[in-house]
């Protein structure tokens, strides 16, 4: 019996997240606070398609009767994990430059652009 | 099969093709690559006009990926598990905007960009980005959405930070780059939830049974959210001007089509996959506020910019104000629907393509003044007029279109706004008139301080592909002035109506009878 704890588990993994991207300064950690949000939604995306003792949804390898996990979500988590993929390269290569201009990576030093 | 009958997919996927093809042959030759490039843009426009004529004239397009015909949208079992396409007027309204952005955008970056600092990158980032934005505007499928959110936001980002020379851009792109992914995941979040409870990922499908439950409560909350935070809505509007003011004057431009992308994004959660679940007018007083609360803050942060792009930024995010404010209204009163509100919608829908045209001038005019002298800085500019004439011309008028000054665009689609947002509540209008008045302050002052008085020193001429894309959207300014009822009637109304009142064709369109 797990019951909703992996839905727990993950809305505390998008609130860490949410946290440090409201309290942390560092670029990098902003990142990862970034990525944590992330999990915390894939996760859940997979938690949605889970049957319980149910089996890998491929028809010609299931026993006869068994149930399967929905296939959907896997999908769709595969899809999101590649764009997270993506964004998070995207942001470490920002943070980068900002670094190699700034050589800082504290957010309230890199203030160019206010008002 | 015609050719005409693939038009949706093919809008979205040579762009696509387009884009990954460009750096390869650029290798081989520039002027190959060139030439790719206006083939690449001359189709897609063409494909993109060949669909909305399709959509205003016979109705609802549908098209099915992977079936065995493209209209075959229900599988058996009376569910449609297909990825879909659906172009109805809105989705046709916003791919002619998305069209006009981006060819303006394709002839004026030939000559504004330079060989040596990445012109190659930055054309394949733009075709990226523009199939992703007529993506979002043509899919009818949640999770095919937020794929195509993301790919906006990826080649946005990468536009506004690619000039890795410069400290300015990146620090915008990070910004940026922050902003839209929480907003993406947010929209993720909210389509799983809907997934969870409903287990399916068509819009329409989704719509039919969507009834109002805790669930669906949360997942409209969070769409709300995610999608207000990527169109630059106040309070989640600090990325904006830092994104606009630093891109480079033809992304700057497309930029602002994708945040017009990504409110579409919010009509259609609105009107269309929860407007069955929709009575309270809770939702419209928000959004009209947030509407209200954008234009008044973006405005008076106008006034006290000294760097132009930044001013036309401020100006840029204040115009998501008014399309908020007009469909806001129309969102409102949608449980009784008095005819003011579908006015109201079609001032705000109206303002989206005038918007894109004023603010996309303005943008490329200020783009010409930063290739001619190298500075934005309106303390140091003066007496531009003397030798860019043209672009001064055009600066004026897309400044004077902005405010709203009566023959000109502006004036057309705010007075549809001031006249149905008077009916809900007269504070709306006279904070909406407010700030018009101070946007033709903030302009009168841009305009006097870059290009009137003596000349500071000498400036460069526009080349001609800059003057060609600015004499575009400035005759599109001018039409739309002269003659805003053809506009309105042949444009604007089929998409305030499908809107308005279309959700039961769409339903119907997708899922049959």
């Amino acid at each position: 019996m797990i019951g909703n704890f992996p839905f727990v588990v993950c809305m505390i993994l998008i609130a860490l997240g949410l946290w440090a991207l409201l309290f942390r300064r560092n670029l990098i950690k902003l990142a990862i606070g970034i990525t944590l949000i992330e999990s915390g939604v894939n996760l859940f995306l997979v938690t949605l398609g889970y049957v319980r003792a149910g089996v890998a949804p491929i028809y010609t390898y299931a026993p006869p009767g068994a149930k399967m996990v929905l296939p959907t979500p896997q999908a769709l988590t595969l899809t999101s994990i590649v764009i997270g993929l993506a964004t998070t390269a995207l942001m470490l290569a920002f943070a980068v430059v900002i670094y190699r201009h700034r050589g800082t990576l504290d957010a309230r030093k890199i203030r160019e652009l206010k008002g | 099969m015609t050719i005409g009958m693939h038009a949706p997919i093919l809008a979205i996927a040579v762009p696509l093709l387009g884009a990954f093809a460009l750096p390869v042959l650029a290798k081989v030759h520039r002027s190959l690559r060139d030439l790719w490039a206006i083939a690449v843009g001359a189709f897609t426009c063409a494909m993109v006009i060949t669909v909305a004529v399709q959509a205003f004239t016979s109705g609802i397009q549908v098209y099915t990926l992977g079936a065995a015909s493209p209209t075959d949208t229900i599988a058996s079992g009376g569910f449609p598990i297909r990825i879909m396409l659906v172009v109805d007027g809105m989705s046709a309204f916003m791919g002619l905007i998305s069209a006009l952005v981006g060819l303006a955008s394709l002839i004026y970056a030939f000559h504004f960009l330079k060989e040596e600092q990445g012109k190659t990158l930055a054309m394949t980032l733009f075709f990226l980005l523009w199939a992703g934005m007529l993506g979002m505007e043509y899919t009818g499928d949640m999770f095919n959405f937020f794929v195509f959110l993301e790919v906006t936001s990826i080649a946005a980002c990468a536009l506004v930070g690619y000039r890795t020379w410069e400290s300015r851009p990146a620090e915008a792109a990070f910004k940026t780059m922050a902003m839209y992914t929480v907003g993406g995941l947010l929209v993720l979040l909210a389509i799983g939830i809907l997934y969870g409870e409903h287990g399916a990922l068509n819009l329409a499908y989704l719509s039919s049974r969507i009834a109002g439950s805790q669930l669906d409560k949360i997942a409209l909350g969070l769409l709300l959210g995610g999608l207000l935070m990527k169109a630059g809505a106040v309070p989640a509007h600090m990325w904006a001007p830092d994104a606009y003011g630093e891109a480079p004057a033809q992304a700057a431009i497309v930029l602002v089509a994708n945040t017009q992308a990504s409110l579409y994004g919010l009509w259609r959660v609105l009107f269309t996959l929860f407007a069955g679940a929709l009575s309270a007018p809770a939702v419209g007083w928000l959004v009209t506020s947030l509407g209200v609360l954008t234009l008044l803050v973006a405005v008076l942060m106008a006034v006290i910019q000294t760097d132009l792009g930044r001013l036309i930024a401020y100006g840029a995010v204040s115009q998501i104000g008014y399309m908020l404010l007009g469909v806001g209204v129309g969102l409102t009163v949608l449980s009784s629907r008095p005819d003011f509100g579908l006015v109201a919608m079609q001032g705000g829908i109206f303002h989206m393509m005038n918007d894109a045209a004023t603010i996309g001038l303005l943008f490329l005019a200020a783009g010409v003044v930063k290739r001619a002298v190298g500075t934005r800085d309106l303390r140091a500019l003066g007496g531009l007029g003397h030798d860019l004439k043209w672009t001064g011309g055009f600066f004026f008028l897309g400044a004077m279109a902005l405010a709203g000054i009566p023959p000109l665009n502006g004036f057309a689609s705010k007075l549809l706004i001031y006249e149905s947002s008077f009916r809900l509540s007269p504070i709306l209008t006279a904070i909406a008139v407010l700030g018009s008045i101070l946007l033709l302050a903030v302009f009168a002052r841009a305009f006097q301080g870059a290009f009137l008085g003596p000349r500071l020193r000498e400036a460069k001429p526009a080349s001609l592909s800059m003057l060609i894309a600015m004499g575009v959207l400035a005759a599109v300014i001018l039409a739309m002035g002269l003659v805003p009822d053809f506009f309105v009637e042949h444009l604007v109304t089929p998409a305030a109506e499908a809107l308005w009142r279309g959700r039961d064709l769409y339903l119907a369109a997708v899922l049959g009878g």
